[in-house]
This record gives structure tokens, C-alpha cells and sequence, in this order.
């Protein structure tokens, strides 16, 4: 049972308020792709033991979608964030880092 | 003899007698009695049978982890199982019976399992039950069920009711002892929110059984003056009789608040489960007190030291005249002292180490307690009471150098830290060697979303024995604080076999697990057979898996584990702790969703018409709809028939209202709609209704539903009744998470409006009696919508159907919904207008052929399965699942694809037929071809009629092929065109 914090509301929201919405980040392959482009687009989902980017909805709150980026194994948060947006803003970069010296965007 | 002593107790009320009955013998004691104390009161050891063997089983702890002390609890309505009788308040009319016996707790017949002891080692049933295959349904399964469980489970409803509550607190502190009270006031006087919770029905712990002595003061004028303090304090909340029962993620805690349980129909909700958000978790949970395993250890009167403590200091219990203590600590001094200060006998103190010298040691020599250090138990004697123990060396392989007359033997194999809430949510443990424990390791705490530790053990729970250890300001996030050698005079010599070199028929008397029956034999076995994983050891044995999940058991079963491994008790690890600490209840897990209130329901506007119209409703999602409305006499069938007669052959009404609506607006409105849609909705002309199918981006079929363009920028979209909050849901999704520069607007206004349906040949007459708006063929052809009034009411027809009969859907806004289908039964009576329910629409469905979402689709079908390939737009560049449904896979030929199925004899080929063809599969099952999807009596052409999904169906119109039935046989069935009625739609085009 998580608590995330909706950075729409700005409310500490708990898990039976939000419904998951998977691995965040993920760009869509439509038609024209390949087989293997829309494979890894529809199936290979990153599953890390560590730091991970979610989606997660307010779904009984406001209703927005936002990302999340937490560590799986230690369910430590490291920052919510708007969903409009295409890769983990500066502001969650450095909040990981500063937790987990020796990770790196993109692993 | 166990009996009351004339003077002490210092938690009964000698002037409050209880009376109460164990297996129907009426027996008293005293208000402050647990039962466990007052059945030793009346002499009463033998309280249980074992599991496996129905050996005779007394009680042998004070608290939470007694595991053969369980009890049947109540009668009828509040009868409950496997109740521990050490945590249960006694209370005036209290009734428990013992469990696991037949006939009687004296004369059990199971008991002969125990002379069939050889025959029943770990992991007997998986050896034993295997062959002859056909043996396991006929004998042994029948056999196991009827000896398996302890209690009994209740067969009436429930009288009790339970409650759950919310809170929120920076500090939760787990246990209301000394350290646990201690911690409290330090966060307390910090200005913290604090919640403790006890889970028993006192604060203070142990330490006023033990007469320790804290900061200075007598324990128990220290916890007076504390509780005092605490209780004067805004931010404190104290709450008695409660278990903090599991730690989830991010302080997330359960805790079960027993509050009537003593007090039986009182009008009190029995239980109230707590459902707490702390900040921070401290864990005052104290420790365990660990058996020793000797021959004989499970024979009732033999208990743990400190529980015979507790029966003679707390409620002035004596478990018997002559107590032989056999320790490997000081703490099972305090014993032997208790029992000389309350006037009873000692006759030794077997002390398996080969020195004790400690203060406890000198006190009792000095009492005139005979101490023989080096010394064990060979074994105990006795049946089922304890009548002498055989004394041997510790060091030796049990030779009997002298035997001692006693009726109780008190044991203490050192103590074990209750570390289950730090481990709940992923703390880890460590082995600390001079305790000989696992004690919680501080470097790896489980985490909080702060990244903070989310949980503190402090006290006992940390490894601290000692109450006198605890330090003002103490407690709160420090571990630092107190020592943890603070006591190195009780230092203890693991002893994990007595005597150490004891030979198999001695190790094949050392329990470990009482409830389960496992032995000291029965893990070393384990081992020889190969299991080095504590985990699978575990399961194999069965060690600590019975309702007291190991409490006592596991620290020396993986030590004896790790003994027959030749490693380390660390090498070995321990398993995995998991919550709930102690049960909880199921009433308390359910709290108030029951009955009624189970879950929430919705109802249209016309609920209550449709409930005085003799409606047998439904549950759709969390709707509840009219199946069909059976008149006097009627069958359910009857009456679907009926409606489906009178919907074609007159008109029929229907309560639509559960439809999904959902409004789409905005300047890129039709854009968004036309990647949602397989089909084009941009080009529908404001007026005009179109019908759609959405897929995922898988390709398979997902929703369907008419979409209605009300304005240049904005579309109705209705979706099926369990869909809507789905698809709004997938709408939000794609606009806020992929496509957020476009501009659309969505709102769910499937609440918003009832719906009625009015369908049949007599519907738009119907229709012009209520009058105000003109739904001619003209003015308003099918597919057409029109906005206007009828008899007075604001209204938006949509000319479709889903009957193939002429059809009018009639949305109206939901204030106005009840007297609007009030309004349609009346002007629709002289044209023999009647409602109909659910099946009724679809059976007319499944005769016009119109699929229907979670029938003909199962989340692995795509629209070119079930003919709709008119319904995708070969000219759009995009829509979601486009890219999915080019798959090899989805786009081959020998799909199975949508026909219809007419039984060569009329019958009604039953759900889930699949069509058989020749061959079987690797599992000796017949090969498949197909499946029903869809099947039905129809009554307007009175015969069976399916759909379904067939191998290159299309191409096969005319073949017969066979579908199995339940009853094994086959019905033979044409494969034909699956409209059935009114191919070419003449009937709703009018």
C-alpha cells in the first residue's frame, strides 16, 4: 500500500486512490513499425531491481496521470511528476542521484 | 495437581467470581483471569490434542504464541475456532470446548496415531500417497479430510458485527511495555502525533512479573506514573487489546482492537480493525521465551519458565506442587524464586551450563533451591501429566544418573526477539551470538517513501533484556542508546538438544512445533533427505506452520537444522516472517462489508418502478438490472419468451440507462475519435449516429457502442454498460499520457441521463401519443438522432437498434427518469407495450446476429474475427491496435471466425460447446475446431440458435458439425449465416 504523492492535487495520495498504470516513458510504435519495434513496444517491459519510472493515475482523486519515479526493492520514492513530458525532468534526475550515487538515466 | 494459591495474583479480583464451562464441566475463577489461567485453577492441564498424533497437550506459554491451548470459543452464532485460551478474557457464562479429539479430550481414538509415530515422519504424505494413483480420490483423500483441521468452523451467520477504523500518527508504537511506554512518552513530549497500541488487556509487559525495577522505581509505580503523564497528553492515543498485526509499505499498519470479545453482546462491535498511515513504526514488541527439546517436552505439565512465572505472580496460579526448572540462562532463576516466594517447591534447578554464578543463581542458592549446573533432562516422565523428570548430563548421550518426583516442569531455552514487524516489510536480521537471537540489523531496516527507516525496534525486541536498561528520552529512532550487553550476567549457552548427544529414541520425543507434531527427528531426517533450505525444510516438516506460525519453534528448528547441515545457525537463515503477527479474525477483515452493504450498487432512475413491476434483477458491474420482469405463474424462461414475443410483435420497453455515455469535445475531438475508433467518426454529420468498435493496442476487441455527433466539436460516445468507467478511463489515457497537445475535453455522463428504449412495430406510435416532437420515418430516419421534448419531458431521441426491431432510445436527463418511463408504460398500453429485461435483449440480439462485448469477444478476439471488417477504415493511416492486428498471428486465414449454428434436432447447444474434430491433443483431449460463443432458445422461431467461432467458418456454410455436451455426448448442428432473423433489415428501417 503506497503513498505517492499527486503532483496535480499536491496531496500524499494513498495506493487505494490510484489505479497503476505500468512502466512510464514508453514511446508508441504504430503501423510502419517493425515487428521487433512493436514488440518491444507492446511487450518487453523494463523490470528492475532499483530505481524505475511508473504511471500511475489519480484515478478517485483528480483524475490526472502522473509518473513516478521510485526504487522497487526499497519502495522508496524519489519524486512524482506531471505525465505530459518525455523523459524524467532534471529535478528527479538529481533526487535519484542524490539517493543512488551510482545510477544513471537511460540504465 | 495444578490450583488457585490462598494469597496474590496481582491482576484477578478475588471479589468478582466468573463462572464458566470447558466441555460442558461448569468451573469458576476470577474477573482478571485469562481462561488458560483459570482452567489450571480447577486442575485442568490437559487443554488440547495435537495435530498429527492426538497426543494430550497442555498448555505451556502465558500469551500470544500458546500453541496448543486452542479452543472452540461460544455456541451457534458466535461460535469461533482455535482460539488461543491464554490471550482469551474470562468472563461470567464464558463456554469453550477442546478441539481435535474424538470422542472425548481423555479417550481419543486419533491417539493411536501416536503408537503409529515410525510411520508417520516428515514428509509422510508426500511419500506415502503417491501410488497407486487411483487410491489418493478413493482412500486416502476421504481419510485425510475427515482428520484434518482443528477446530470447528461456525455454520451460522455471524451475531457480531465489526468495525474498521482510520488513523494517522508520526509514531505508532507497537507493545505497551516498559521499553514501548518508555518510547511513547519520548516522541510524545517531542510533539509527535503518537498512537500505542497493547495487545494484551494490561500495560507494563513483564516487568512487574519480574519485579524489575525502571529508572530507579518499582516497575510497576514507574508505569502508573508514566501512563498518567501519557494519558493527560493531546497527542497521545492509548488503546488496550490491540495487535499491531502486519507493517505494510510506507507505514502503512493493521491492527486488530478486540473490544467486546470479553464482553459478548453487549451492543459493542466484537473487533475493530485499525487501518493506520504512521510515520515511523516503533516496535516494543518484546521477545519469546524459547522450549528446550528433551524427550518428553510436550507432556502437559511441562511450561515455559516464564509462563509459570506469570500463572503464579499474575493470577495466583500454581501449575504444581514440585516445578523442576531446567534452563540454559539466568532468567529461569526468577522462576524458581517466584515459586519458593509463593510457598511451592523446587526440587532442582538443572542448569545445562557448567556454571551459573549471576546474581539470579546466588538468590535461589541462597533460597535453598538445589542448582545442578551441567545437568539435563533425559526425560520426562509421565502421560498425560508430568509425574518426574530422569536426569542425565548435558554433555553425555542421556544415561540417567537419578530421577526427580515433580508435577511441572518449567523450561527456558533463552529468548527470542519479536522481530516480525521490523521484518514485515523486508527488514532484515541478524544473528547475535551472546544472545543467541536474531536480533533486527539496524543497517538494513525496511524503507519508508522518505528513504527513512520505517520501522524501530526498541527494547527486548532489540536484544535489550533488561527494564532497567531503558533511559529517558530513549526509544524514539535511536538504537545507540541503550547497550545491548547490558545484562552479560544472563549470559546464556545455546542448548538446542538435551542431552546434546541424545540417540533417536530420545530426539523421536523432542518436539519442536507442539501443534504440528514436528520432532527434533523429523528435521534431521529433513536434512538427510536433502533439504538444506530452511524454506523448504519448512514445508516439508511442516516446522511452523500452524496457527501460531513458529512462535516457539522456528529458532530451534533451524538450529537443530543447521546442526544435522554442519553450518552456522546464520548460514542457515530463518524464514520469512509474514503478516498477521497473530490471526485476524475474518469478521474484522470484512469490517462492515456484508449484508446489504457488501459493495456499492448502482441503480438507474427507474430502480424502484422496475422492483414494484416484480423485476428479477442482475448484476451487471456494480449495476443491478432487470433480467426479466416474470409475471404470476411465469418462469424466468416464460417471461423472456413473453418479452421477446410482445418487444417484435407489439413494443417493448426497456431501461437502458446503465449505457456507457461518454462526451468528447474540442477542436480535435474527431481526430482523437478516429484513433479510438477502428472506424472514421470525424466524418459523421452532425445529426447522425454511427456504430463503432474500439480495440487495444493489441488489435483485440475491446469496446463497441453507437457514437452520436451532437455538434461540430462534439460526440456522444456510448460505450457498453460495464465499459464506461473503462474507456473514459483509456480516453484520459491517451490524451493526458501520449497525445497532451490536443485539444479534447472528456466527461462520463453515464449518470447524467436515463435512458429507455422503446422497440417494437407499435414504438413510434407510442412515441406520437406522448406527443411535442416529430419521429417520423422523415424526420427522423434510422441512424438519426433528434433533440426535442416528449410529453412535456427534455429529451434526445437516437433511431437505433439493437433488436432489428424500429427503435427509439430516449434519453432523458435522470431527475426526470422515473416519471418519463412512467409516462411510457401508461401511453403505451392501449399498443400492448410491456418492459423487458436483459435476456430478453439478448436473445433479440443474438437472433439479428449483433455481438455482444464478453460474449463473442474474450480479450483474445479482433474485430476480423466476428465479420465486422465493414467497421474498420481501410483508409486511416492509424488507430490503435491497427499495428497489432498486422501481426502474423492475427492476420492468418485459419482464424477461427464468427458464424451461426442452428442443431439439427432444435436443441440449445449448451455454454462453452466447443466443435470437436478428429484426434486428441498431447492430454489425451479431444482436438477443437471451435466454440459457442452465444446460445439461446429463440422464441421467435422456436429452436435453438447459436453463435460461435469456427475455423474458416465463413467459407463453410451449410456443413454439419458436432459440439460436445455436458453430459458427454455430441449434438449435431448446420453452420449457416448468423442473423437469424430479419436478414435484410427491413423491420427497423421503417
Amino acid at each position: 500500500m503506497l503513498t505517492l504523492e499527486c503532483p496535480y492535487c499536491g496531496i500524499m495520495a494513498d495506493e487505494t486512490e490510484l489505479s497503476p498504470g505500468y512502466e512510464a516513458h514508453l514511446k508508441r510504435y504504430g503501423p510502419g513499425s517493425t515487428d521487433a519495434e512493436f514488440e518491444a513496444y507492446m511487450f518487453a517491459r523494463k523490470n528492475p531491481k532499483g530505481v524505475h519510472f511508473e504511471r500511475w493515475r489519480h484515478a478517485y482523486g483528480c483524475g490526472k496521470w502522473f509518473l513516478a519515479a521510485r526504487c522497487t526493492a526499497t519502495l522508496e520514492v524519489f519524486g512524482t511528476y506531471p505525465a505530459q513530458t518525455s523523459g524524467p525532468p532534471p529535478h528527479i534526475i538529481a533526487a535519484i542521484k542524490a539517493r543512488r550515487p551510482g545510477w544513471e538515466a537511460g540504465q | 495437581m495444578s490450583t488457585r494459591l490462598s494469597t496474590g495474583g496481582r491482576l484477578i479480583d478475588r471479589t468478582a467470581p466468573q463462572g464458566f464451562t470447558f466441555n460442558g464441566r461448569p468451573m469458576r475463577g476470577y474477573k482478571g483471569d485469562t481462561l488458560a489461567a483459570a482452567l489450571l485453577a480447577n486442575d485442568q492441564m490437559l487443554m488440547g490434542r495435537s495435530f498429527k498424533y492426538h497426543r494430550p497437550r497442555g498448555v505451556v506459554a502465558s500469551g500470544v504464541e500458546e500453541p496448543n491451548a486452542l479452543m472452540n470459543l461460544g455456541t451457534g452464532a458466535r461460535l469461533e475456532p482455535n482460539q488461543r485460551a491464554t490471550t482469551t478474557e474470562l468472563f461470567d457464562g464464558l463456554i469453550a470446548a477442546s478441539q481435535n479429539h474424538w470422542p472425548s479430550l481423555d479417550f481419543d481414538i486419533g491417539f493411536l496415531n501416536n503408537h503409529a509415530a515410525r510411520l508417520l515422519p516428515a514428509g509422510f504424505y508426500y511419500k506415502t500417497f503417491i501410488h497407486p494413483r487411483a487410491f489418493w480420490k478413493h482412500v486416502f483423500e476421504p481419510i485425510i479430510r475427515q482428520s484434518a483441521g482443528l477446530g470447528k468452523a461456525p455454520t451460522e451467520l455471524d451475531a457480531d458485527r465489526y468495525e474498521q477504523a482510520y488513523a494517522f500518527c508520526d509514531v505508532l508504537v507497537a507493545g505497551g511495555g516498559i521499553a514501548g511506554l518508555n518510547a511513547a512518552l519520548s516522541a510524545a513530549t517531542a510533539g509527535q502525533r503518537v498512537i500505542l497500541m497493547e495487545q494484551s488487556a494490561h500495560w507494563g509487559g513483564r516487568a512487574p512479573v519480574d519485579g524489575a525495577t525502571v529508572q530507579g522505581q518499582a516497575a510497576e509505580s514507574w508505569i502508573a506514573a508514566t501512563l498518567a503523564t501519557l494519558a493527560a497528553m493531546p497527542n497521545v492515543t492509548l488503546r488496550l487489546r490491540t495487535t499491531v498485526a502486519g507493517v505494510y509499505d510506507h507505514g502503512y499498519v493493521l491492527a486488530d482492537e478486540r473490544i467486546a470479545d470479553h464482553t459478548p453482546g453487549d451492543g459493542r462491535p466484537r473487533q475493530r480493525l485499525w487501518r493506520l498511515r504512521c510515520g515511523q513504526i516503533i516496535a516494543a514488541t518484546g521477545a519469546i521465551e524459547r522450549p528446550l527439546a528433551f524427550a518428553g517436552n510436550d507432556i502437559p505439565g511441562v511450561m515455559l519458565a516464564s509462563a509459570v512465572r506469570d500463572y503464579v505472580v499474575n493470577w495466583a496460579v500454581s501449575p504444581g506442587d514440585r516445578t523442576v526448572v531446567v534452563t540454559n540462562n539466568d532468567d529461569a532463576y526468577l522462576t524458581a524464586i517466584a515459586l519458593k516466594e509463593a510457598g511451592l517447591e523446587v526440587p532442582a534447578i538443572l542448569d545445562a551450563r557448567a556454571t551459573a554464578t549471576g546474581d539470579l543463581p546466588s538468590r535461589a542458592r541462597a533460597m535453598g533451591i538445589r542448582v545442578e549446573t551441567g545437568k539435563a533432562i533425559a526425560k520426562v516422565k509421565g502421560g498425560k501429566r508430568v509425574t518426574g523428570v530422569s536426569v542425565c548430563v548435558q554433555a553425555g548421550e542421556g544415561a540417567v544418573l537419578h530421577d526427580i518426583a515433580c508435577d511441572a516442569v518449567a523450561m527456558s531455552g533463552g529468548w527470542s526477539p519479536v522481530v516480525h514487524l521490523y521484518s514485515h516489510c523486508g527488514g532484515k536480521v541478524v544473528w547475535n551470538d551472546a544472545l543467541a537471537a536474531f536480533v533486527p540489523d539496524t543497517a538494513r531496516p525496511p524503507i519508508n517513501h522518505d528513504g527513512r527507516p520505517m520501522v524501530v525496534c526498541v527494547g527486548a525486541a532489540a536484544g535489550h533484556f533488561a527494564a532497567d536498561a531503558v533511559s529517558p528520552g530513549g526509544g524514539v529512532g535511536t538504537d545507540g542508546a541503550i547497550s545491548r550487553d547490558a545484562n552479560p550476567a544472563q549470559a546464556i549457552q545455546p542448548v538446542w538438544v538435551m542431552p546434546q548427544g541424545a540417540g533417536i529414541k530420545l530426539r523421536s520425543k523432542m518436539w519442536l512445533d507442539y501443534q504440528n507434531d514436528v520432532k527434533v527427528s523429523d528435521v534431521q531426517l529433513a536434512a538427510r533427505e536433502g533439504y538444506e533450505s530452511v524454506e523448504h525444510t519448512k514445508r516439508y516438516t511442516t516446522l511452523g506452520m500452524a496457527t501460531d506460525q513458529g512462535k516457539l519453534s522456528n529458532i530451534n528448528g533451524l538450529a537443530v537444522l543447521a546442526a544435522a547441515l554442519d553450518v552456522t545457525i546464520p548460514q542457515v537463515g530463518t524464514t520469512t516472517f509474514r503478516p498477521p503477527y497473530t490471526p485476524v479474525t475474518l469478521g474484522a477483515l470484512a469490517g462492515e462489508a456484508r449484508g446489504e452493504i457488501f459493495q456499492p450498487l448502482r441503480r438507474t432512475p427507474m430502480h424502484e418502478i422496475h422492483e414494484k413491476a416484480g423485476a428479477y434483477f442482475e448484476p451487471v458491474g456494480l449495476w443491478r438490472r432487470p433480467y426479466c420482469f416474470a409475471q404470476q405463474g411465469e418462469s424466468h424462461a416464460d417471461a423472456v419468451a413473453r418479452e421477446v414475443n410482445n418487444t417484435r410483435q407489439a413494443v417493448g420497453l426497456l431501461d437502458a440507462s446503465t449505457l456507457g455515455k461518454i462526451v468528447v469535445k474540442g477542436p480535435d475531438a474527431g481526430r482523437f475519435l478516429d484513433m479510438l475508433y477502428t472506424g472514421v467518426m470525424s466524418t459523421l454529420p452532425v445529426g447522425k449516429c454511427r456504430y463503432g468498435l474500439m480495440c487495444n493496442e493489441q488489435g483485440f476487441l475491446s469496446d463497441d457502442g453507437v457514437v452520436a455527433r451532437l455538434s461540430e466539436d462534439t460526440w456522444l460516445c456510448h460505450t457498453t454498460s460495464g465499459g464506461a468507467d473503462r474507456i473514459h478511463g483509456w480516453m484520459e489515457d491517451w490524451l493526458q499520457c501520449e497525445w497532451w497537445d490536443w485539444q479534447v475535453y472528456t466527461a462520463n455522463l453515464t449518470e447524467q441521463y436515463a435512458q429507455i428504449a422503446v422497440v417494437g412495430p407499435n414504438a413510434r406510435k407510442l412515441l406520437q401519443d406522448l406527443g411535442g416532437m416529430d419521429v417520423s420515418r422523415e424526420a427522423l430516419p434510422f441512424m438519426g438522432w433528434a433533440e426535442g421534448s416528449l410529453a412535456g419531458f427534455p429529451v434526445r431521441v437516437y433511431r437505433i437498434s439493437f433488436s432489428g426491431e424500429l427503435s427509439y432510445e430516449i434519453a432523458v436527463p435522470a431527475s426526470h427518469g422515473a416519471a418519463f418511463w412512467a409516462a411510457c408504460v401508461t401511453a403505451g398500453k392501449p399498443y400492448g407495450a410491456m418492459p423487458y429485461g436483459t435476456e430478453a435483449l439478448h436473445v433479440m440480439r443474438a437472433e439479428k446476429g449483433f455481438i455482444m462485448i464478453g460474449d463473442e469477444t474474450d480479450g483474445t478476439v479482433i474485430p476480423q474475427d466476428l465479420g465486422l471488417g465493414w467497421a474498420i477504415s481501410k483508409k486511416k493511416a492509424d488507430y490503435l491496435g491497427k499495428r497489432g492486428q498486422e501481426r502474423t498471428y492475427l492476420a492468418n486465414p485459419d482464424r477461427w471466425t464468427l458464424v451461426g449454428f442452428e442443431t439439427l434436432d432444435g436443441s440449445v447447444i449448451p455454454d462453452g460447446a466447443y466443435v470437436i474434430t478428429d484426434g486428441t491433443n498431447a492430454n489425451g483431449q479431444r482436438n477443437t475446431q471451435g466454440r459457442v460463443t452465444s446460445t439461446y432458445h429463440s422464441p421467435t422461431l422456436n429452436r435453438g440458435i447459436a453463435m460461435g467461432l469456427l475455423l474458416h467458418g465463413t467459407k463453410r456454410l451449410g456443413e454439419v458439425v458436432q459440439f460436445n455436451t455436458v453430459s458427454g455426448g455430441t449434438v449435431s448442428a448446420k453452420v449457416v449465416d448468423p442473423v437469424f432473423v430479419d436478414k435484410d433489415g427491413v423491420k427497423q428501417n421503417v
